[in-house]
């Protein structure tokens, strides 16, 4: 591997954190520390560093919760407990970047899903949220459906997502958030 | 008469709550992965207290932050609240929020939508 490519590459895309692997709990507060002293050192406004901090949040519990889906457990060990998290700073807005392997058969819901928020106008997605956190039933793991409207809610831009075929079972699912000021 | 004191974490806000001077507080961060289980002493308790609650009840809640599924455990504690509400004990809610966290009022506006409880806005300054 040529880490010299692989540093320009992460040079280039402004990369301030990036992280390969299991999602457990101690690492999601370790990035989530690392991050807000990184954005205090930049001095970044309390505004925007609150934005990014929550989009964090709702996009690694998300990774986090599906590491412990029972379907996963069918993949090889790689593909059930792993994913890719990036943090990147261009100009004035934050990229967040994740990456899992999904079951196929999820795929159909999830896009539906993202294609639903990314239609609505930003009112829209207001309404839809206090809809949902009124109607949701609470999933064991607490989520109730709602971080995906919450992340288009507080960025009011749209899920940039793509959905990569691995194999007849999984396909691997990238998901990215833009956070302007 | 029950005392709830919850020490506040990283992740999770600290929680005051005496059933005998009927106030409750919450107060700080709420990001925990596992909300059900941290929300649920707080829930049970209000549940038993909702039998012979104080009057007024105050309740205090100033979030910094919470996540999605802290957010549906919060609607949840203001749902027993309302119930208290209902059975024509008061319930003060004071909802704060720091400057320019529109937000963190926008949050408490759409509980007041969803629930028959009467919310005071407090703005806070930052630090």
């Amino acid at each position: 591997m040529d880490i010299h490519d692989f540093y320009d590459k992460m040079d280039r895309n402004n990369i301030l954190l990036s992280f390969k692997g299991d999602i457990t709990a101690e690492l999601l507060t370790s990035i989530l520390q690392i991050i807000e002293s990184k954005m205090d050192n930049m001095q970044e406004e309390p505004k925007l560093r609150k934005k990014v901090y929550i989009v964090l949040v709702e996009l690694l519990q998300n990774l986090y919760h599906h590491m412990d889906d029972p379907s996963l457990e069918e993949a090889s060990g790689e593909m059930a407990r792993t994913a890719i998290f990036m943090i990147g700073k261009e100009n004035n807005h934050y990229n967040v970047i994740t990456g899992n392997y999904i079951k196929n058969d999820r795929v159909p819901i999830l896009k539906k899903k993202m294609d639903e928020i990314n239609s609505l106008s930003p009112e829209e997605v207001k309404e839809y949220y206090k809809r949902t956190l009124n109607n949701g039933q609470i999933s064991e793991k607490g989520g109730g459906g709602l971080g995906m409207i919450d992340i288009a809610r507080r960025t009011g831009k749209p899920l940039f997502y793509d959905f990569a075929p691995i194999n007849e079972n999984f396909s691997f699912f990238t998901l990215n958030v833009v956070i302007e000021q | 008469m029950e005392v709830i004191v919850i020490e506040s974490t990283p992740k999770t806000p600290s929680i005051k709550f005496d059933s005998k001077a009927g106030k409750l507080e919450i107060k700080g961060r709420s990001i925990p992965e596992n909300s059900v289980e941290f929300y649920k002493p707080l829930v049970e308790s209000l549940e038993r207290y909702a039998s012979s609650p104080a009057t007024p009840t105050q309740v205090d809640i100033q979030l910094e932050y919470f996540n999605t599924a802290s957010s549906k455990c919060i609607l949840d504690v203001l749902k027993r609240l309302e119930t208290i509400h209902r059975g024509g004990n008061q319930v003060i809610i004071n909802w704060y929020y720091e400057e320019d966290d529109e937000d963190m009022r926008e949050a408490g506006e759409d509980y007041q939508a969803i629930v028959n409880l009467t919310f005071n806005m407090q703005q806070v300054e930052l630090d």
